[in-house]
C-alpha cells in the first residue's frame, strides 16, 4: 500500500483532476451571492470549470504522514457561501481521512452536510447533502468504498455557532467526519 | 415493490403523547396596523369579572391582529352598554366609532354562557346577535367563535380565529440541541406540546381535515417522514428512503403527500399514496427539486427548483408535460405557498435587503415584498387567505411573525423559549 511520496503526489494530483471534472452536478449553481464573501459567480448548469486549478495548486502538500491507525483529528471542514466546492485549504483534512478510510476497511464514516441559515429551510436541505455529496465524492475517487460511507444533510438545523454575521455563517457552512 | 419495504417501517409508536408545557405560549405584538383599519368599539362583557378569562378582550385583539379593525381603547368608553337596547348611537358616533360589540357572561352548571351583539353605529341597527354555549372551560375558543361572527359578518371574509398553528422550537447549539413540536390557538395561546427531541424537527405540515400533522423528523439520526394524530399523539414512521425525506404537503383530498425525496440522487418531488405508502416521481432532472404545495384544486404542484440556476418557482400540472417556471423577479425566489383561491403565492423572495415574505399573483409576474423583516423563512397561509405567518428573526432568536395578504399590516409572536421557526396554519378545524 506505501506509495513513495512523488507517486502519491502524482495520484493525489490526477484524482483531483478527475473530481475536478465530475464536479459537474455539486455547484450550488447561484451565480449572484446575495451577502458571499467570494464574488465568484458560476451562472450555469455546470460548475466544473475553474475548480481544477485551485484543487491542483496545493495538491499532495501538508497531508503529513500520521499513522493510519487513527482516526483524524480534524473532522470539520468549510465552505464558502452557496459553494460545494472542497477549498483547497482543506484537501489534506480530506486526503487524511482517506487514506484513514483506506486503511481500515472496516471503519465508517457518516457525512454530515450543514449551511448556514440564510434561505428557506429545505432548500437548505438540498444545499447541505451537496456538500457531503461532494465529499463522498471526493473520497470515493481516492479509494474509499462507497459502503463505508453515508450522507446526511442537517441543513441549516444544527448550526454549530449562533449568530447573524459572516465569522458565524463560515463557521456553519460545514461538512463533519463521524465515525 | 417499494411498499414491501415501506410496510416494515410502519411503526406505530404511542411513546410520545401530549404534555402540556405551561410556558410556551407566544405572546401578539402589533408591529404594523392598517390604515384602513375599521374603527370598532368591544365593550367589556357584562358579569365577565371573576370569570377565568376576559372575553371582550380576546375579540377585541383578535379582530385588531386582522388589520381589519382598529379597536377603541377600553379607557375611551365611557359607557358600557351590555345589550342593543341600551346602546347611544350618538355617543359612539361621537367617538368615530362604526361597529361596536356588546355583551354578557354568566356561569352556569355545565360552563358558561355567552351573549353577544354587533352593532353597525352608523346605520344605527343590530347586525347579528348569538348566545353561546360554553360546556367546561373552553371561553378562549368561545371568544375566537364570537370573533369568527364578527369579522364574517362586516368583510364577508370566513373568520380564522378558531385556528390553530404548529410550529417548531429549538433550544441548544451544535450536538446539544433540544427540538420541539407544537400546536396552539391561532394567537399563539394554549400551545401544546406534541413532540419533543434531541434530533431536529422540520416542516410541520397539517392534514386538509385538521386532526393530523406530518412533519421531519431525525429521531433516527437521519431524516424521516412522520404522520401523527394530533389528538391521540398515535404516530408512525411513513418514509424512510435513502437521502433526504422533506418537505411533506399534503392534496387536498387527504389522499396523497407530496414530498421531496434525494433517494435517486438529487433531491425530486414524489407524490405518495397515504393509504399503502408507494411512492410516484414527479421531477427528473439534474437539480434541486423541492418544497411542494398543491394547489387548491389538486391539479397542479408548485415547487422550488434550481434547474435555471438559483432557486425559482415552478408549477407542475398532474399527468401533463413540462413545468412551467413562475418567478422571474431576482436571482432567489422559493417555498412558495398557494392562497385559498389558488390565485396567488406567497413565498420567500431574496431582495437587496434579504430575504423577505411576498406575494406574485399568478395573472402576472409582478412580485410584491409584504414584510419588513429580512430574514424570513417558511411562509405559511391563513385558510381564509387574509394572512401569512412565517418564521423571521428579532434579534438573535426566532420569532413567528406574520403579515396581512395586503401588506398593510402584521404582528409577531415573541417566545420566552428559544427559537421558534417552521409556523404551518391550520385549515378551518369547524
Amino acid at each position: 500500500m506505501q506509495l513513495k511520496p512523488l507517486a502519491r503526489s502524482l495520484a493525489a494530483a490526477l484524482s483531483i483532476v478527475v473530481i475536478a471534472g465530475c464536479s459537474s452536478t455539486g455547484g450550488t449553481q447561484d451565480g449572484d451571492s446575495y451577502g458571499s464573501q467570494d464574488g465568484s459567480t458560476t451562472g450555469s448548469s455546470t460548475s466544473g470549470t475553474g475548480t481544477g486549478s485551485q484543487y491542483g495548486s496545493t495538491s499532495g502538500s501538508g497531508a503529513g504522514q500520521q499513522a493510519d491507525s487513527r482516526i483524524p483529528e480534524v473532522r470539520t471542514i468549510y465552505f464558502d457561501y452557496d459553494r460545494d466546492t472542497i477549498k483547497s485549504e482543506y484537501e489534506s483534512v480530506v486526503m487524511a481521512h482517506a487514506r484513514y478510510l483506506r486503511a481500515n476497511p472496516n471503519a465508517q464514516v457518516v457525512l454530515h452536510g450543514h449551511t448556514d441559515e440564510r434561505g428557506t429551510r429545505e432548500y437548505n436541505m438540498a444545499l447541505g447533502e451537496r456538500r457531503a455529496n461532494a465529499v463522498e465524492r471526493f473520497l470515493n475517487i481516492q479509494g474509499v468504498s462507497p459502503s463505508q460511507m453515508s450522507v446526511v444533510s442537517y441543513g441549516e438545523e444544527r448550526p454549530a455557532v449562533n449568530g447573524q454575521d459572516e465569522s458565524a455563517y463560515a463557521q456553519n457552512r460545514r461538512v463533519v467526519f463521524n465515525y | 415493490m417499494q411498499t414491501q419495504v415501506l410496510k416494515k417501517f410502519w411503526l406505530l409508536c404511542l411513546l410520545f403523547t401530549f404534555s402540556s408545557v405551561a410556558s410556551a405560549n407566544l405572546t401578539i405584538e402589533i408591529t404594523r396596523g392598517s390604515d384602513q383599519a375599521l374603527p370598532i368599539g368591544v365593550v367589556p362583557f357584562a358579569g365577565s369579572d371573576g370569570l377565568p378569562e376576559d372575553v371582550a378582550q380576546i375579540v377585541q385583539d383578535d379582530l385588531e391582529r386582522s388589520g381589519y379593525f382598529a379597536p377603541l381603547a377600553r379607557s375611551a368608553m365611557f359607557e358600557q352598554p351590555s345589550q342593543s337596547d341600551d346602546v347611544q348611537f350618538g355617543t359612539w358616533r361621537s367617538l368615530d366609532v362604526r361597529y361596536l360589540v356588546v355583551g354578557q357572561a354568566e356561569q352556569t352548571d355545565g360552563g358558561f354562557e355567552l351573549q353577544f351583539e354587533l352593532m353597525d353605529i352608523s346605520g344605527q341597527r343590530r347586525m347579528i346577535g348569538e348566545t353561546v354555549t360554553v360546556r367546561g372551560n373552553d371561553l378562549r375558543g368561545a371568544a375566537h367563535y364570537i370573533s369568527d361572527q364578527i369579522f364574517e359578518e362586516i368583510t364577508d371574509i370566513r373568520g380564522a380565529f378558531s385556528t390553530k398553528i404548529a410550529y417548531v422550537t429549538a433550544q441548544g447549539i451544535g450536538d446539544d440541541m433540544q427540538f420541539g413540536l407544537y400546536v396552539a390557538d391561532a394567537d399563539g395561546r394554549r400551545s401544546e406540546q406534541v413532540l419533543t427531541s434531541d434530533e431536529p424537527i422540520m416542516s410541520p405540515a397539517w392534514s386538509p381535515d385538521g386532526t393530523k400533522l406530518a412533519y421531519v423528523s431525525f429521531e433516527t439520526e437521519r431524516p424521516a417522514i412522520y404522520i401523527q394524530d394530533v389528538a391521540t399523539g398515535q404516530r408512525v414512521q411513513a418514509t424512510s428512503f435513502d437521502g433526504i425525506n422533506g418537505a411533506p404537503a399534503w392534496s387536498p383530498d387527504g389522499r396523497r403527500i407530496a414530498m421531496s425525496l434525494s433517494k435517486d440522487g438529487q433531491p425530486e418531488i414524489y407524490i405518495m399514496d397515504v393509504a399503502n405508502r408507494s411512492v410516484e416521481r414527479i421531477t427528473n432532472n439534474n437539480s434541486i427539486d423541492t418544497e411542494p404545495a398543491w394547489a387548491p384544486d389538486g391539479r397542479s404542484l408548485l415547487f422550488t427548483s434550481d434547474r435555471s440556476g438559483g432557486p425559482q418557482l415552478y408549477q407542475y400540472t398532474l399527468g401533463g408535460g413540462e413545468a412551467q417556471r413562475l418567478t422571474f423577479t431576482g436571482n432567489y425566489n422559493a417555498r412558495g405557498r398557494f392562497s385559498p383561491d389558488g390565485e396567488q403565492i406567497f413565498l420567500i423572495h431574496r431582495s437587496s435587503r434579504g430575504y423577505q415574505v411576498a406575494r406574485q399573483d399568478l395573472s402576472g409576474d409582478r412580485l410584491v415584498v409584504l414584510s419588513e423583516s429580512t430574514r424570513d423563512e417558511s411562509p405559511s397561509v391563513a385558510p381564509n387567505g387574509t394572512m401569512v405567518i412565517f418564521a423571521t428573526q428579532q434579534g438573535n432568536s426566532g420569532v413567528l411573525s406574520a403579515v396581512s395578504a395586503d401588506g398593510r399590516s402584521s404582528f409577531r409572536l415573541p417566545s420566552a423559549q428559544g427559537d421558534v421557526r417552521d409556523p404551518a396554519w391550520s385549515p378551518f378545524l369547524n
